[in-house]
């Protein structure tokens, strides 16, 4: 069992070595790489913005009734546009797409995989791993964080529909509390570490497609443990972030 | 054994294991030029993985493989991709792209090995190469719009867009109902005959294997067990060749 995880782990850090090895030889797959821009973020944006505006609604609704009771409940914005902005948007943006993205390319691949479709490629004289897998990573990293300040904005706003259902709070008073909380030191690194989950959610489900085996059971394994690696791999990369945070006094 | 200079594939004393299990155990085999090769065998004796060796998508474990003069073992990226547009490849399962109109799947080859074409001129091809294989309708179809049959006869288009010098057939016929079968075993002999290539047909199925091969290979315990024509193994009186034809 140990052996068979660090086996894997060489796997990963191998198959990343070459993305990294891939990634500045031409031939520069633009076409395919707008491509997926285009399907990760259109597609994931309906689910990630419904996703933001419920959680930033029922993180209020929750946390007016403690606040209240010490008198502080002019403090509601302050505390939600902290928790929101730093952890909850950018952890729920990753982990929705690391299901949705994470498992659509596992499955794409290792169907693909299967279907000798990535062995024609090559045969049509296309490295598979520069267009399929480059321009799929390169993607998540770049639409991830635009979906994460998406998110941040939707959530934002669920919270001050939030902050109305029980007492009028203002537009400008709201979004004034937010603003004069938040500082770069909030913004910044959670931004910063969304890149990382693009990153993660990119590989694994690239990798798991690629080295899919046993037919159209594989490919289902392959979605599945795409989607498991990656939330994993997203809570550990929000560990790191929170401590690195905080050794530099971020937090 | 001595190549030949109408030989477009050589192959000499290729081994190729997966493990323990040795699948080519010093495979000797000529292709010559203008001819239909079949190569039969069990499933599991290698028939698959010694085109995949021709092609290059695998590396054997030693011996040589000459493709149209390249040594297919020493070549690079690069060198290997120029010999690849001149051998066409359909896979079994005919590998079409899904998220590609059959049009896009027949430009791709022409995109992907840098043949500056005009847009026009590549609907030409792609039009030539369709009609040859009967389907000039489908061009903005998706794959998944297709029948079986359909879609080989598109994976064969897309073999045929580069006009390839060889082709290596895996199991053409596999998953086809026997009519199509004929038709597409029919649709090989039309394409050797119009462009004179040279093509190596995996088949298990006897009925392709009488309609195209000019010579057929018994691929038995990873060597070429025995080679002739149809008629000369058809009445073997080998029990190892025999077996095939008693179907």
């Amino acid at each position: 069992m140990i052996k068979n995880i660090f086996i894997e782990v060489g796997l990963i850090a191998r198959f990343t070595g070459r993305f990294f090895r891939e990634l500045f030889k031409p031939r520069f797959e633009f076409g395919e790489f707008l491509r997926q821009c285009y399907f990760i973020g259109n597609k994931s944006l309906p689910l990630v913005a419904i996703t933001a505006f419920i959680m930033g609604l029922v993180i209020t609704i929750q946390s007016r009734p403690t606040l209240v009771e010490f008198g502080a409940e002019a403090w509601l914005p302050k505390m939600i546009s902290v928790s929101l902005v730093r952890e909850i948007a950018p952890v729920i943006t990753a982990l929705i797409c690391a299901g949705k993205i994470g498992s659509g390319i596992g499955a794409e691949l290792g169907s693909m995989k299967v279907t000798e479709q990535i062995d024609a490629m090559d045969v049509s004289g296309t490295n598979p791993y520069k267009f399929l897998v480059v321009t799929r990573v390169m993607a998540t990293i770049f639409m991830i964080p635009i979906l994460a300040i998406l998110a941040d904005g939707v959530s934002l706003y669920g919270g001050y529909l939030g902050a109305n259902m029980h007492e009028t709070v203002s537009w400008s008073l709201f979004w004034n509390q937010v603003f004069n909380t938040l500082h770069y030191a909030d913004i910044i690194p959670s931004i910063l570490k969304t890149f990382f989950f693009g990153f993660v959610i990119g590989i694994i489900g690239c990798y798991k497609g690629f080295n899919s085996a046993n037919g159209t059971e594989g490919v289902g394994q392959s979605a599945n443990s795409a989607v498991v690696v990656s939330s994993l791999l997203v809570f550990v990369i929000d560990l790191l972030a929170v401590q690195i945070t905080d050794v530099l006094h971020l937090n | 054994m001595k190549q030949d200079n109408s030989d477009v594939i050589t192959i000499r004393d290729l081994y190729k294991s997966f493990g323990d299990n040795k699948v080519l155990n010093g495979v000797n085999f000529d292709l010559h030029q203008g001819e239909n090769a079949v190569v039969l065998g069990k499933s599991g004796s290698g028939k698959s993985v010694l085109i995949k060796c021709i092609i290059g998508l695998l590396k054997p474990d030693s011996g040589s493989i000459t493709v149209l003069g390249n040594n297919v073992t020493e070549l690079d990226t690069a060198s290997l991709d120029k010999m690849r547009v001149k051998v066409g490849f359909l896979f079994q399962s005919n590998a079409l792209y899904d998220s590609m109109t059959v049009r896009d799947n027949l430009e791709f080859p022409l995109r992907r090995h840098w043949i500056k074409t005009e847009k026009s001129k590549m609907t030409d091809l792609v039009m030539e190469a369709l009609t040859n294989v009967g389907l000039p309708h489908t061009i903005d179809m998706m794959p998944v719009e297709l029948s079986g049959g359909m879609r080989k006869r598109i994976a064969l288009a897309r073999t045929l867009i580069l006009k390839p010098d060889i082709i290596l057939y895996d199991e053409p016929t596999t998953g086809l109902d026997s009519i199509t079968g004929k038709e597409i075993s029919h649709l090989i002999v039309d394409i050797q005959k119009k462009y004179n290539t040279s093509s190596i047909i995996i088949s298990h199925d006897i009925n392709c294997v009488r309609i195209v091969a000019n010579r057929v290979v018994m691929l038995i315990d990873g060597k070429c067990h025995a080679s002739g024509t149809y008629e000369e193994l058809e009445n073997s009186t080998d029990n190892k060749v025999k077996q095939f034809f008693e179907q």
